[in-house]
């Protein structure tokens, strides 16, 4: 029999092809942790601060500390990320060392590097990077991105930048569907995206690897109305832990995202879940605090 | 992979659905989300019923787990296939591999070259096979003896994943246990 083969291309978007239809959240401790997975997370991200309180709190906001980490990975049995700062490829060594199952390279956090990402292909673990359109996601994939997950506007509960995004990804995926071959060379030039890649994604009708939303998600219609905008699964950040009672909106949410051309499922799921987060509306916050416009 | 072999395809997340199937494959995915959503949406007795029917069942990663009478920790299955099975059992994804498998039961299968070739098998996060009861027919192993594959009458388990794969044949045999 041949050698087993780690860390390739295969088992990293196979892995992200076995998050689909799944909710991943936002957790800060163990205890977080185990309410995430009972409730039927597909898995978790472990970091220091939800967004909403790196967004109150400000300050530089880096990777967890280890022992948090390695405490989330021992509470739970499912898929365990973490979140690195973008270009912080030391970060990210530490958090393959730790034996996290994905690596997020996160706006969320603050940039290590304004002009360059993290070479992905370096690692056996694989990566999920955000984008806002279809030129980010692809030169993020280029970079070696094994899942792409749309920002959205972390820590508001606002779904509105989720939706722009979403729609400006598929959108500009239908546009070059209806191309002819000559002219996505333009395109590519155009979305600074790579050529290949941009004439895969036309080919398929969508990314080449498995694409999630984020940044925004509070409610269970939060959830299902991304999955009808066509994402393959859904990032739960403060949404969860910031509303009043975490365990039955956690539930839910999974629920909703499962079920998510099912109205009537959604009604009924969504009764008696008590306080979402409260919220911060996109449009009032000043332009230099946004936190999806990072990322090159 | 399905469309490929001339098989309509449908996804079912509703017990009403399994009506008018003539099989059903249950995918990777995340076992202790399946369990939850199964019990909820009580979906456990109407796939107990259909693996019953004697129509073709086939549990991928998280799907064979699902199967399985035992996996040695208190999650919800549908305890019909006689295998004791051990989750993420290889490690964490840092430890998911490929591998060139042998598996007898594929030679007979055309694969296009008219002689036997190994299967390229996906390991992600996946379990395997401790321990099988009687009846219960294994179909692949690794080097080392772990079992990564078995078949119970119409039920049909691999640790591996061949829908993330361009070969067929496991489908192919998988559609060959509805005859």
């Amino acid at each position: 029999m041949a050698e087993k083969q780690i860390g390739t291309w295969a088992v990293k978007v196979g892995l992200a092809q076995m998050l689909k239809g799944g909710v991943i959240m936002d957790v800060t401790n163990a205890e977080q942790a185990k309410i995430a997975e009972d409730a039927g997370a597909c898995a978790v991200m472990a970091l220091e601060r939800v967004p909403a309180d790196i967004r109150r709190e400000g300050g530089v906001a880096r990777m967890a500390d280890p022992t948090k980490i390695s405490e989330i990975m021992e509470a739970v049995s499912i898929p365990v990320m973490a979140k690195a700062r973008i270009g912080h490829f030391v970060e990210a060594q530490v958090l393959e060392a730790l034996g996290v199952d994905y690596i997020d390279e996160s706006e969320v956090l603050t940039p290590a590097d304004e002009e360059n990402h993290i070479n992905k292909n370096d690692f056996n673990v694989p990566f999920v990077c955000g984008c806002r359109n279809l030129g980010e996601a692809l030169r993020r994939i280029g970079e070696g991105a094994a899942m792409i997950r749309t920002k959205g506007e972390a820590g508001t509960g606002d779904i509105v930048e989720a939706v722009r995004h979403a729609r400006a990804v598929f959108g500009e995926i239908r546009r070059i569907q209806n191309m002819r071959p000559e002219e996505l060379m333009h395109v590519a030039k155009e979305l600074g995206a790579p050529y290949e890649l941009l004439k895969e994604t036309a080919e398929l009708g969508r990314l080449p690897v498995v694409n999630f939303a984020a940044g925004g998600i509070a409610t269970p219609a939060d959830a299902a109305l991304m999955m009808q905008l066509g994402v393959d699964g859904v990032f739960v950040g403060s949404g969860i832990f910031k509303s009043a009672d975490p365990a039955p909106r956690a539930k839910a949410i999974v629920e909703a995202t499962t079920h998510f051309n099912d109205p009537d499922i959604i009604a009924r799921v969504s009764r008696g879940l008590g306080i979402p987060m409260a919220g911060l509306a996109v449009k009032q916050i000043p332009e230099k605090e946004l936190l999806a416009v990072r990322g090159w | 992979m399905l469309k490929r072999i001339g098989v309509d395809a449908v996804e079912i997340r509703k017990a009403e659905q399994l009506a008018g199937l003539d099989g059903l494959i249950m995918p990777g995915g995340e076992s202790t989300t399946f369990a939850k959503l199964a019990v909820e949406f009580k979906l456990l007795e109407p796939l107990r019923a259909f693996c019953k029917s004697g129509k073709p069942v086939w549990g991928t990663c998280a799907g064979m787990i699902f199967l399985a009478k035992d996996i040695g920790r208190a999650q919800p299955t549908l305890e019909l296939m006689d295998v004791k099975v051990k989750r993420n059992a290889f490690g964490r994804q840092v430890d998911s591999f490929e591998i060139d498998l042998d598996i007898p039961a594929l030679n007979a299968i055309e694969n296009g070259s008219g002689k036997p070739a190994p299967f390229h098998a996906i390991f992600i996060r996946a379990p395997l096979i401790e321990s099988v009861g009687k009846g219960v027919e294994v179909l692949a192993k690794l080097d080392d003896g772990t079992i990564i594959a078995a078949r119970q009458g119409n039920l049909l388990a691999t640790s591996f994943h061949p829908e993330l794969t361009r070969d067929v044949r496991m489908h192919r045999y998988f559609l060959g246990l509805a005859k």
